[in-house]
């Protein structure tokens, strides 16, 4: 396989010693344009800055355009392309396989909140420790430009008609189902995609990334909610978004003052730094949280940053009081009971 | 009047919800602990409180176990089914009831007790108000065990097994059993010809229910992951793993092996298993064919992506309501063809109790060799109800985990490897599981249109070539599965084909048909899909075989002549379904029934030396409660 590290090759590395390279996947086979590829991009970028050794990371996804994407990162790491609507379940059982890996999944809005929206609303509630990105277009790129659940009233699509539904929102979703870490972005914003995703993957826990990412083959007019030309006239970031990792130092910007910043303090002592708080947003507050998307949704604004970020919960597999050893690794010593217990049984049975 | 000892069968009419359960229990209970066979079955409407249910239990000292569809004691404390449960007492039959209901008796051929059950527990101090109904039902234990002659000891043993020793409960159950015997043996004269005597034909012998045994059996078997959603008649098996598992895999550090998550639905609930499965867990859900329904788009990826898992379903009827708690063998033609695309299913069959806890564990062994699903078909007649049967042995053989690398293997071969390459000629590949840090041990998976590294192609030749290895797969695995059991009988040239728990009754049927038919019989129990050469074998040496199931259209019957069409002509097929557990009455009227123009291809007249009938002849004995339909 390719995805060695290369030896002799003076390419630059991260602590870990692995070089970008180590982060890739295989060549994408989307459109040229399509926002799907910026975000696997950034989740590259994100991984190799974070240091995160691909072997700990399992890369899960269902059906669709979107859905194809873990093929396009991350080579070394584990991953399932499992059917459509259904990478919640599939993700929530592998990760029992090892408590110690973390999922990534990606998913479209057909794939999450049309087919799949009974298995991502429980997702949400079980907390599994997954950072789920739903590249969010409006339509079904795949089967080629049907409207998709996040299509907003009113959008015309070739073929399709004039879409007469109102749309779901998936960060309201995804908070009304107890998601512990929720964010919208817009794949055409690659810093704060790459900061959010590096936050995601900090938080223990379900992390919802609602990212609007354009479909330039089947719904990227100008006047379409999920295209780059309506998300860059439309775009209300909440907050400027750095990550800083854990030990490293913040460097604040010089005109910046005391109370003009916002650090969110995650489980592995990673912060996150919001700046730029005219809104006066707080990202820890439910009801405002709530309010923010309501407020957003009847003025068709496209607020993007951190929009929820629960207290800590214990994400799924902590709540089950699992032994240190992965479970895919315990062998018929810990998993077959002794033969003496067979007579115990049987002195139940009568 | 010749007494009939522990040769009978009671019914008892009861209404759901009512709490009779403990007290049926209880009788059982009581005739097993005086070592005769005996065997319950419940036969329960869709419904929590008030509609009428019936629990069966048949005394017989020849131990047979199947269902019997005379009763010779009918007990009943319904109204709304009182003139029905009278209707159908046989002559010389003994019916006891509830005296408040007040309904007319007209009939003379009959033994007939009332019983003063609300009196009597009216009048025991000992009982709170609100415990009346339920121990009320203890009443009727006393009065029939005065009756049938029941050992009071054993009833007490039986109460305090139920309540676990708690002294309270056992206390105040058996007070009324005793009021009741008391009250039975001042008031009641015997008229009926039925007796309990001790024997001693249950030494050693334990007494459970199909998915008890199943869940207990999957906790030896490994069991590290069970995802579920609860179903009748599967339902049992996932709290079955929630009693058992901390019971029998309790460590020190207090820590956990397993994990048991209750799903939204059963795609969710197949995917997580599978997602387990993946991940290199022992797997498994449990369903029944609703359920099974919802799982069928995952359990063909797993087919394809090679993912071990196990699948339980407890056979009911179905769809959508109706018969629901009613027992059937109807999804085997479902579950062999399961999954989109080309696919094959392994299923394995089990017939009894035993089974269901040796399949328990086996089927780990068989997913995670063949790293595909293993389904296994029971249905709510073995998985609902008390059986007595052999104690759960312990696995005879380790663990089978399959072919898995991790880090040392992969260094051995130094990366060398292909997730789909079958490197050993056997169409099992190697598989590495999500957590290994060698850093070759990844590999991507989808369902079809990879090569033998994984990796995506839709080259035809590549698809070609793996859907052929696994189709061989499905040939190396045949090895792996539990083989057919035959019942031979010395010179018989009929045989009978069967899986599952019509087990019983066929073996009782048997009996009847070389008694009384002449019909001497071996019996194949098949106990696992893709069927194996002893199958072909059985087949090639019989002139006749009736294969018997539980279903309309004679799925398993079905399969047999697909893959012998050469043997089309003497596979014939005995299936019927209604939904109540299988009858040595109906085995043997529906093989009568189809037992016509038979060829006789030697002089059967050697094999009997008695001046019976000759040769087997279709007898007209159908009764009036035989299965019109079988077909
Ligand atoms: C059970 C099932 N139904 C339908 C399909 C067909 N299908 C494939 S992708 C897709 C929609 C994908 O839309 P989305 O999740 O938004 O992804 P996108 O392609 O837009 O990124 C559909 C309907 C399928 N694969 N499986
Ligand atoms: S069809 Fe749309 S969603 Fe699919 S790859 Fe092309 S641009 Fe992306
Ligand atoms: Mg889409």
């Amino acid at each position: 396989m390719s995805a060695l590290p290369m030896a002799g090759a003076p390419a630059a590395t991260n602590t870990i010693g692995l070089t970008k390279h180590d982060y890739r996947g295989a060549p994408t086979t989307l459109c040229a344009g399509c926002g799907h590829n910026s975000i696997s991009n950034q989740i590259v970028a994100a991984m190799y800055e974070l240091n995160v050794l691909p072997e700990d990371v399992v890369k899960f996804s269902g059906i669709g355009c979107s859905s194809k994407s873990p093929t396009y990162f991350m080579n070394r790491s584990f991953g399932f392309n499992s059917l459509h609507g259904r990478m919640p379940s599939i993700a929530t059982g592998a990760l029992f396989g090892d408590h110690t890996l973390k999922g990534i999944g990606v998913s479209g809005d057909g794939d999450s909140v049309s087919i799949g929206m009974g298995q991502f609303k429980h997702v949400m509630r079980r907390n599994l420790n997954m950072v789920y990105i739903v590249e969010n277009n409006g339509v079904y790129g795949l089967t080629k430009g049907q409207f998709s659940a996040t299509a907003e009233v009113g959008l015309e699509l070739k073929r399709q008609g004039v879409n007469p539904y109102m749309p779901i929102d998936i960060c309201m979703e995804a908070i009304i189902s107890n998601a512990t870490f929720i964010a919208r972005s817009f794949a055409g914003n690659a810093k704060q995609v790459k900061e959010l995703v590096k936050a995601a993957f900090s938080h223990r826990g379900i992390a919802v990334l609602d990212i609007i990412s354009p479909c330039v083959t089947f719904n990227n007019a100008d006047s379409a909610h999920h295209s780059y030309a309506w998300g860059r006239d439309h775009e209300e970031p909440l907050h400027d978004l750095t990550y800083i990792a854990p030990r490293e130092e913040i460097m604040l910007d010089k005109e910046l003052e005391e109370g003009e910043v916002r650090e969110v303090t995650m489980h592995d002592g990673s912060i996150i730094l919001l700046k730029n708080l005219d809104k006066g947003y707080d990202p820890t507050n439910r009801f405002e949280a709530v309010r923010a998307l309501e407020e957003a949704q009847r003025n068709n604004w496209l607020i993007t940053g951190l929009i929820y970020k629960a207290p800590e919960k214990p994400a799924l597999v902590d709540s089950y009081n699992l032994v240190d050893t992965p479970l895919n690794r315990l062998a018929e010593f810990d998993l077959r009971p002794a033969p003496e217990m067979i007579n115990k049984v049987n002195a139940l049975m009568f | 009047m010749t007494k009939a000892i522990n040769d009978f069968s009671i019914i008892i009419g009861t209404k759901n919800g009512s709490g009779s359960s403990t007290a049926n229990n209880t009788i059982l209970r009581s005739i097993f602990k005086m070592g005769i066979p005996v065997s319950g079955k419940n036969l329960f409407p869709s419904n929590i409180q008030g509609l009428p249910t019936w629990y069966t239990i048949r005394v017989s000292k020849d131990g047979y176990l199947g269902r019997r569809e005379e009763q010779d004691i009918v007990i009943t404390l319904n109204p709304d089914s009182f003139m029905r449960d009278l209707a159908s007492v046989p002559p010389g039959g003994a019916f006891f009831y509830a005296d408040d209901i007040k309904l007319p008796i007209s009939r003379a051929d009959i033994a007939i007790y009332p019983m003063p059950i609300k009196k009597l527990i009216k009048d025991d101090a000992n009982i709170p108000g609100n415990f009346r109904e339920l121990v009320g039902n203890m009443i009727y234990v006393g009065v029939l065990a005065q009756m049938i002659g029941i050992d009071l000891d054993a009833v007490h043993a039986a109460l305090e097994f139920h309540f676990k020793g708690k002294q309270k409960p056992i206390d105040m159950n058996f007070g009324a059993v005793k009021a009741g015997a008391e009250w039975a043996k001042a008031n009641l004269e015997k008229k009926d010809s039925f007796h309990v005597e001790p024997m001693n034909k249950t030494e050693g012998l334990i007494m459970a229910d199909g998915n008890t045994a199943a869940a207990i059996g999957s906790v030896f078997g490994g069991a590290q992951f069970v995802a579920w959603y609860p179903i009748t008649p599967a339902t049992s098996i996932a709290e079955g793993m929630n009693e058992y598992l901390p019971m029998l895999r309790k460590r020190e550090d207090g820590k956990h092996t397993y994990a048991v998550v209750q799903a939204e639905d059963e795609l969710a609930a197949i995917g997580m298993a599978i997602g387990a499965g993946w991940s290199g867990l022992r797997a498994m859900t449990s369903t029944s064919g609703p359920g099974l329904s919802l799982m069928t788009e995952f359990v063909g990826l797993a087919y394809y992506a090679e993912v071990p898992v196990v699948i339980w379903d407890v056979q009911r009827i179905g769809p959508s309501t109706g018969l629901p708690t009613r027992t059937s063998q109807a999804d085997l033609s479902f579950v062999a063809e399961i999954g989109h695309g080309d696919s094959d299913s392994i299923i394995l069959l089990p017939g009894d109790v035993n089974e269901c806890f040796d399949f328990g564990w086996q089927s780990f062994d068989i997913a995670e060799r063949a790293q595909a699903p293993v389904f296994v078909l029971s249905d709510l007649d073995i998985g609902m109800n008390q059986w007595m049967s052999r104690p759960f042995e312990y696995p005879k053989t380790p663990m089978d985990r399959g072919k898995v690398l991790w880090e040392k293997d992969l260094e051995e071969l130094k990366g060398n490897w292909g997730r789909y390459l079958d490197k050993d000629g056997d169409a099992i590949a190697y598989r590495t599981l999500p957590g290994n840090k060698y850093p070759l041990s990844s590999y991507f998976t989808r369902g079809t249109g990879h090569d033998e590294h994984a990796k995506y192609t839709e080259d035809s030749t590549m698809f070609v070539r793996n859907m052929d290895r696994l189709k061989r797969k499905y040939e190396t695995i045949k090895q792996y599965l539990p083989k057919p059991i035959l019942h031979a009988t010395k010179g018989a040239e009929v045989g009978i084909l069967a899986y599952g728990s019509t087990e019983a009754a066929i073996n009782e049927a048997r009996v009847r048909l070389e008694r009384d038919h002449n019909m001497k019989t071996d019996f194949l129990r098949v106990r696992a899909l893709p069927l194996t050469q002893e199958v072909d074998e059985f087949i090639a040496k019989h002139d006749r075989i009736y294969v018997v199931e539980m279903n309309r259209d004679g799925q398993m019957h079905q399969r047999l002549t697909l893959a012998h069409p050469e043997s089309a002509m003497k596979l014939i097929s005995v299936a019927y379904g209604d939904g109540l557990p299988a009858s040595a009455r109906w085995v043997r009227e529906g093989i009568l029934a189809k037992h016509t123009n038979v060829p006789v291809s030697k002089p059967a007249a050697k094999a009997t030396p008695t001046k019976k009938k000759t040769s087997v002849k279709q007898t007209k004995t159908v009764s009036k409660n035989s299965r019109k339909g079988v077909k």
